[in-house]
């Protein structure tokens, strides 16, 4: 028998820490959104850089809000997020030293194919959003402070509802997440175009509103500060940072694409 | 559309691809659990003996508050562990946050409350049975632990499976420590989340069969061993 215990914990230890898990500085962690992280982008776009660079990229998707409390807190090298206030915000607190915009998508309204609340052919988002309301058809909201939440929230300020009762479901969960709920009781939602078109399960959800300016979706990313966070690998993620916005980067984003459909628009100035 | 038919050949198909990435996935799931579950053994085991046979002030509030740990949401104990390891908490020097490292201490918090509360229990009990024989042969408490550790190692192999399917299937935890980094603190669990997030159902739950078989196949491991050395023993 004790053998047997020694060989029970020889094999456990055995399977534990191999390679893998020994430390290795070529790499940057980079806190981004899940919308970014589940379309695919930064398997497409990742290895590019790090073939050019000998940079890996590690990434941490959450939710814009958790990503800025990442980059306080110093837990991050770098954030690539979409929510330009609160991106402005972040450098005018000092946490960041540069913002640039990096590429653009847009927001769309998703639904029950059979649209009760008739937004499809609302003129505008606004429009879209009010017949929801006034109707008062189910709609599930992410409430979780992600840049998208923080994007819903301003468009029904700007339409003038203060949208509760009980159509109006906040869930607190990623986009993913959201869009599985959306589906299974047939609500309307607010999604990032990236997350949508490569959700698998929408079961009767259909696109039913885009196209408006007021739905445009930056990205941008930011370089951290050096003088807050001195641990940083800041040279890595400026390398990172520069890449992005490099006619090499910008073709990347360019270049990936989804079904067909290119999802990631780049506009680095 | 989703049925339990493609989830079954979704897995069928991860399996016989033997998909790298799939591969490293299963072992990193292993390696953090099984290290999490073999350090809070050493811990747990000799702490709940210990809490088993001695008595002080305050042993009740002890045994109450580990007894209240083995139902602490994985989330919080990630939360804690979080704080803990962050650049901005006490050991953020250390740099551990994001690294399987960080996974491991988060599972061992969640792991070592069950597996002491467990053996405490278990050991009272046999204390009970043999307290009269061991004080006759002279033995001391401290020596008393080994000895009926290993008396109880068949119910103890029990408790520590338990410990191990706490930590296999939590997510929480590892979810926020570990932030789902692919190929890097990417595990089983965090994988079924990131891809139900992702609308992949059937690749989900296929993920989620594979995890079940995994852990079946190490508890029916764990079980012949227990069951051989018994019958050697008589």
């Amino acid at each position: 028998m004790n053998k047997t215990t020694a060989l029970i914990t020889a094999g456990a230890l055995s399977l534990t820490w191999s390679g893998t898990l020994l430390a290795d500085d070529g790499y940057i962690t980079l806190a981004s959104t899940t919308s970014t992280e589940n379309s695919g982008l930064f398997g497409a776009i990742i290895p590019a850089f790090t073939e050019k660079t000998g940079i890996d990229v590690r990434v941490v998707a959450v939710g814009t809000g958790q990503a800025f409390e990442i980059g306080r807190r110093g837990d991050a090298d770098s954030l690539l997020v979409h929510d330009t206030a609160g991106e402005e915000q972040f450098v005018a607190d000092g946490y960041a030293t540069e913002r640039l915009n990096v590429m653009y998508n847009d927001f769309v309204i998703v639904g029950p194919s059979d649209d009760p609340a008739g937004i499809s052919d609302s003129e505008t988002v606004v429009d879209a959003m009010q017949q929801i309301a006034e109707s008062e058809s189910p709609f599930a909201s992410r409430g979780d402070d992600s840049g998208t939440n923080r994007a819903e929230l301003r468009l029904w300020e700007d339409a003038g509802i203060t949208p509760q009762g009980e159509w109006y479901r906040e869930l607190g969960s990623g986009m993913g997440p959201t869009l599985n709920t959306a589906a299974g009781m047939d609500a309307y939602t607010f999604t990032d175009r990236a997350t949508w078109v490569a959700f698998e399960n929408p079961q009767d959800l259909t696109l039913l509103f885009e196209g408006d300016e007021a739905l445009f979706n930056q990205y941008g990313s930011l370089l951290l500060s050096a003088e807050r966070h001195p641990h940083l690998k800041h040279d890595l993620a400026a390398q990172w940072h520069e890449w992005l916005v490099s006619k090499e980067g910008q073709q990347a984003i360019a270049d990936f694409e989804v079904d067909g459909q290119q999802l990631f628009f780049p506009n680095a100035e | 559309m989703l049925t339990s038919d493609n989830a079954f050949s979704t897995a069928l198909a991860l399996i016989l691809s033997m998909d790298s990435a799939l591969i490293s996935i299963v072992m990193l799931s292993l390696q953090v659990s099984l290290m999490a579950v073999v350090i809070a053994s050493l811990l747990a085991l000799p702490l709940g003996a210990a809490l088993a046979l001695w008595r002080f002030p305050g042993r009740n509030a002890v045994i109450i508050v580990l007894n209240a740990l083995m139902g602490l949401p994985p989330v919080v104990a990630g939360l804690c562990v979080y704080l803990l390891l962050s650049r901005a908490g006490p050991l953020g020097s250390w740099g551990l946050l994001f690294t399987p490292t960080a996974m491991v201490i988060a599972q061992v918090i969640l792991v070592l409350p069950i597996i002491a509360a467990l053996t405490r229990q278990q050991i009272e009990t046999l204390h009970g049975e043999y307290a009269e024989q061991l004080q006759s042969l002279g033995l001391t408490r401290p020596r008393m632990i080994p000895t009926l550790l290993w008396d109880a190692r068949f119910g103890l192999l029990t408790v520590i499976l338990a410990g191990f399917g706490r930590a296999s299937a939590e997510v929480g935890a590892v979810m926020i420590v570990g932030g789902n980094i692919d190929g890097v603190t990417r595990v089983m669990t965090t994988s079924i989340v990131l891809e139900t997030s992702k609308g992949n159902l059937p690749m989900a739950l296929g993920l989620g069969i594979i995890l079940l078989i995994l852990v079946t196949m190490i508890n029916a491991i764990a079980h012949m061993i227990g069951e051989t050395a018994k019958k050697r023993l008589g």
